[in-house]
């Protein structure tokens, strides 16, 4: 009697008993550090002995980062802004008013006012940062570097990405070889991409250095020069993660049916078309997952600036997360969850625009 | 008319479907070039690693027995001099990332196979409920010194008696699909924001350095992939089978583990792969969770740096080398599958 009624119990609840596990260690490890941060941020901490001594002082943390001592950390300096800072500005500001206006025009609801309206106020301080800082002449901060590392690191893993995946995608002699190779630098360590990136890039012993040598650059050392170190970064990072665009839309280019373009070929299309017309619209839902999660990695880095530069020269190639990381290790923990929590904030909101505006318009259109 | 012949075989594809001889000679050559691009920093470091001191100082040195004479000294001293520290971080790095893998597989199978079977409905009222006694109980103990103890038994029994009342007042239910997004969009979350709290805690029950926090922390950054690659393997199964041992009396953990799980090997091995290598490669919680004898191997390889001499860049190239030897081997065996049990969730998003 007593074992078929637990068993009862047992069966009723027992979807609720698989689900709790991974909820459980998710607000153990994942939304109580959440909060926990949030707290500290808001405060000043001590490490003392065996515990740490708390200290509140609202939002001082962040006022420091954004218009105090750190301002030139994380933002960058400011001071007059440049003509053509202003120019841009200018029209990035009407540009995105004019996207609202078009937005409300055709369609309204609330929700989906107050979302555009988040993405909108955060492209617009993005954009008069941009035009403030790199526009003007003046130096930028570690989101500035971030930002840098996001959107031009992505945008050339998806470019060549992409030319690779497609180029694979046809029958010939030796893709299959290709492919083994082409996906391999995925599976080597961060750390050891760092490392053997350091090595390519040494101008004195390093593999290239006739080629400096020739062009006379034997004696420049790239990590004194914040362009060149940043550079070199972004290169590394994309010859690790070019291989992922490349495993991913591979299997969508192969996804398309033959037929399609075979018929399209038949009636006259030529390469470029069949690309634009046929191949392409399929393959642009997982090509739009497929940089959503890059991008969404891409916002963590922390390894390549830490290994290759230590976020040198000055502070030219510092991640958000490598700031937060040098606030933590000299042990000034509510500078580095304010650090982190506006790393999170620029994250969720670009992540989470570009998952509604381009990958979930594809899913709406498509239904 | 010759002519014209050629020039149509050169530059026109023979038949539908096929490539020009133009169109495959500049494949080609882009192809290689690519391949040149990716695999020569990969064949630096593996001679760096059989170079002695003087021929990695002395310039560059491409081709073994011609350039330079190989020698195997950075390995004796990965090997022998060095064996302790190299053999425990490298048996730190198996055990954490065989463990954390089984248990973020585990975890996250049942959790996605509950999502795509079982239809769930928490309210949300009970969940914000139980988000503010936790902010409060943080509170508590952050401010007023509360003993932690204290706090969660309290703010644990006051969610036992009230949950039901206050789920009551106002409902508003949430659906799986609400579920399943809160997990996976838990991989946004840039582990810089929440390592300090978990160090924080972990040092809190003197745990810091243990391989049981490592693990921990890894199976749980890693459950929203999990969760979601396997959330949609399980739906792409079809549910007679399930249902047809359903009627013959089987219990849900039965049906999981004798009809879902064997049918979804790819799947599970795909998954199983990628979360191995996420772990194995993972750097920036290591970096605050281990100090010393939990040390991982990337904290072995980026601590290698520290040292008076410089970089030892033959011992180093050596250790990346036994980084990345397994996990090569393992991915070019297993490459077919990962696309394909990625591709599964990227298509669906």
């Amino acid at each position: 009697m007593q074992t078929s009624r637990v068993s009862e119990w047992l069966d009723r609840h027992m979807g609720r008993l698989f689900l709790m596990p991974a909820v459980v260690l998710i607000l153990v490890f994942s939304i109580f550090p959440l909060v926990a941060s949030l707290i500290i941020a808001f405060a000043r901490i001590r490490l003392t002995g065996g515990g740490f001594s708390v200290r509140f002082v609202g939002l001082r943390n962040f006022e420091k980062q954004f218009f105090g001592s750190e301002q030139f950390h994380l933002l960058g300096t400011f001071t007059d802004i440049s003509v053509i800072g202003l120019l841009f500005g200018l029209l990035a500001t009407l540009g995105l008013i004019w996207w609202m206006v078009l937005y409300v025009r055709a369609h309204f609801s609330v929700v989906g006012f107050l979302g555009r309206m988040i993405t909108f106020l955060m492209a617009l301080g993005l954009a008069w940062l941009f035009s403030a800082t790199l526009l003007s002449g003046n130096l930028f901060g570690t989101l500035g570097t971030t930002l840098f590392y996001v959107f031009v690191g992505c945008g050339i893993q998806f470019l060549i990405g992409t030319a690779l995946a497609y180029a694979c995608s046809f029958q010939f002699r030796g893709t299959t070889s290709f492919r083994v190779i082409f996906f391999v630098p995925m599976m080597i360590t961060p750390i050891g991409v760092g490392y053997i990136f350091r090595m390519m890039a040494d101008t004195t012993k390093g593999p290239f250095s006739g080629v400096w040598q020739w062009v006379g650059l034997g004696e420049f050392a790239w990590a004194s020069d914040p362009w060149a170190a940043r550079i070199f970064i972004v290169v590394a990072d994309s010859w690790q993660w070019i291989p992922f665009v490349f495993i991913m839309l591979l299997a969508a280019f192969e996804s398309v049916p033959r037929d399609f373009t075979e018929a399209a070929e038949l009636d006259g299309a030529n390469a470029w078309q069949k690309f634009t017309e046929i191949t392409w619209p399929h393959v642009l839902p997982v090509a739009a997952t497929v940089m959503l999660i890059r991008v969404i990695e891409a916002f963590k880095i922390v390894d390549l600036p830490n290994i290759m530069t230590s976020g040198g020269p000055g502070i030219a190639t510092e991640s958000v997360s490598l700031q937060s990381y040098f606030a933590w290790r000299s042990l000034d923990l509510g500078q580095a969850s304010a650090i982190a929590y506006v790393l999170l904030f620029v994250t969720v909101i670009i992540c989470v625009s570009f998952f509604n505006l381009v990958v979930l318009a594809r899913v709406r259109k498509a239904s | 008319m010759t002519k014209p012949a050629a020039r149509r075989s050169l530059f026109e594809p023979p038949d539908i479907g096929q490539m020009a001889t133009a169109t495959k000679i500049v494949l080609y050559t882009v192809l290689l070039a690519w391949s040149a691009f990716v695999l020569f920093p990969i064949y630096w470091l593996i001679i760096t690693s059989f170079k002695t001191i003087a021929a990695v100082n002395q310039g560059p040195y491409f081709l073994p027995w011609i350039d330079f004479e190989p020698s195997l000294h950075a390995w004796k001293e990965l090997f022998v001099n060095d064996y302790r520290d190299t053999f425990r971080a490298y048996f730190n790095s198996i055990v954490i990332s065989l463990s954390a893998t089984a248990l973020a597989i585990l975890v996250g199978s049942m959790a996605a196979y509950a999502l795509s079977r079982v239809k769930f409905a928490p309210n949300l009222i009970t969940i914000l409920y139980f988000v503010g006694l936790l902010a409060l109980t943080g509170v508590a103990v952050g401010i007023y010194d509360v003993d932690w103890r204290v706090a969660a038994a309290t703010a644990i029994a006051l969610f036992f008696f009230l949950a039901r009342a206050i789920g009551r007042l106002y409902q508003l239910r949430l659906q799986n699909g609400d579920i399943l997004f809160w997990i996976i969009s838990q991989r946004i979350l840039a582990p810089i924001v929440v390592v300090v709290p978990i160090y924080m805690m972990f040092q809190s029950v003197r745990l810091l350095d243990t391989h049981l926090a490592i693990i921990l922390t890894y199976t749980v950054i890693n459950l929203p992939v999990v969760v979601w690659l396997m959330y949609d393997f399980f739906n792409s199964i079809p549910r007679d089978l399930e249902e047809s041992a359903q009627l013959d009396g089987a219990t849900m953990i039965g049906i999981f583990r004798e009809i879902i799980l064997p049918l979804s090997r790819a799947g599970l091995a795909a998954t199983t792969l990628l979360v191995v290598i996420l772990c194995w490669n993972e750097y920036l919680l290591a970096l605050f969770l281990s100090t010393n004898k939990a040390q991982t191997m990337p904290i072995l390889v980026a601590a290698m740096n520290a040292g008076e001499r410089g970089i030892l860049w033959w011992t180093m190239s050596a250790v990346i080398m036994i980084m990345i030897i397994p996990v090569v081997i393992m991915a070019i065996l297993l490459q077919k599958y990962i696309a394909k049990g990625i591709l599964v969730g990227a298509v669906k998003g």
